[in-house]
């Protein structure tokens, strides 16, 4: 496959709940814009929509007036999301999955993202504050 | 999300429609648990929900949990296939009482 790198959606939206299902269906037509197929893009739709709720839940602990910037790359086979907040940097070894056998009604959200995308890091933080979170999908 | 209630020989069907997301779960959980105080036998039926994230699951995780301490019956029906792969994907699928149908549900209920 052509090793291309190319930018397919960028969004700048507020920490705000009822945005989340317009960022859904922006992700979703773009993966399919790249080729990728309904289960594939549901994948990507499932594990941004989960990253964006840690980041207006956690991160911003529910204030509605925080910013998240949302890129969609096509890179050679991969599709790589980054996701960027400027709350305070997230203390990334409390981010885990909770075990599933431990039946509550919280904490499914990272485990979600875990299962669906091929790699999930944070990147070191940005020199303007804030987090980055990287997440990649192999569509080959 | 909509939703409708409705008694089908004291059995309580919650039916939701749409998306139960980080906007729409807070009322979801607010429906099933006002319905699991109303009634012995409660069945949701998710045949036209088009997305659900771990925000609903958790509402229906929490309302499975509160029909159990309380002895009350609580059942998904007619479960979609796109909610089927997000339980899926939490194991949940073994854990909640899922049926094929509204009516194998409301069989099963009565």
């Amino acid at each position: 496959m052509e090793d291309h790198d190319q930018s397919l959606l960028k969004l700048r939206f507020p920490s705000q709940a009822d945005r989340l299902k317009l960022v859904r269906s922006a992700v979703s037509e773009a993966a399919k814009r790249c080729g990728c197929t309904a289960e594939v893009a549901r994948d990507i739709v499932i594990a941004v929509d989960e990253a964006c709720q840690n980041v207006i839940r956690h991160a911003y602990g529910g204030a509605s007036d925080g910013e998240i910037i949302l890129e969609i790359r096509h890179t050679g086979d991969e599709i790589v999301v980054f996701l960027r907040d400027f709350a305070k940097a997230t203390e990334v070894a409390k981010v885990k999955p909770r075990e599933l056998d431990d039946l509550r009604p919280g904490g499914l959200g990272t485990h979600f993202i875990g299962e669906v995308m091929d790699e999930v890091e944070f990147m070191p933080s940005p020199p303007d504050g804030g987090n980055l979170l990287r997440m990649v999908k192999r569509i080959a | 999300m909509i939703h409708r209630i409705k008694d089908e020989n004291g059995v309580t069907v919650v039916a939701f429609e749409g998306d139960v997301d980080l906007e729409s779960s807070p009322e979801a959980r607010r429906i099933l648990l006002d319905c699991l105080g109303r009634t012995s036998s409660l069945l949701v039926d998710l045949s036209a929900v088009t997305y659900i994230d771990s925000s609903g699951i958790a509402s229906l995780v929490e309302s499975f949990q509160n029909a159990r301490k309380a002895g009350r019956h609580f059942a998904l029906v007619a479960v979609s296939g796109s909610v089927l792969s997000v339980l899926r994907l939490s194991r949940l699928d073994k854990v909640f009482t899922i049926y094929d149908t509204l009516e194998d549900g409301l069989a099963r209920a009565g």
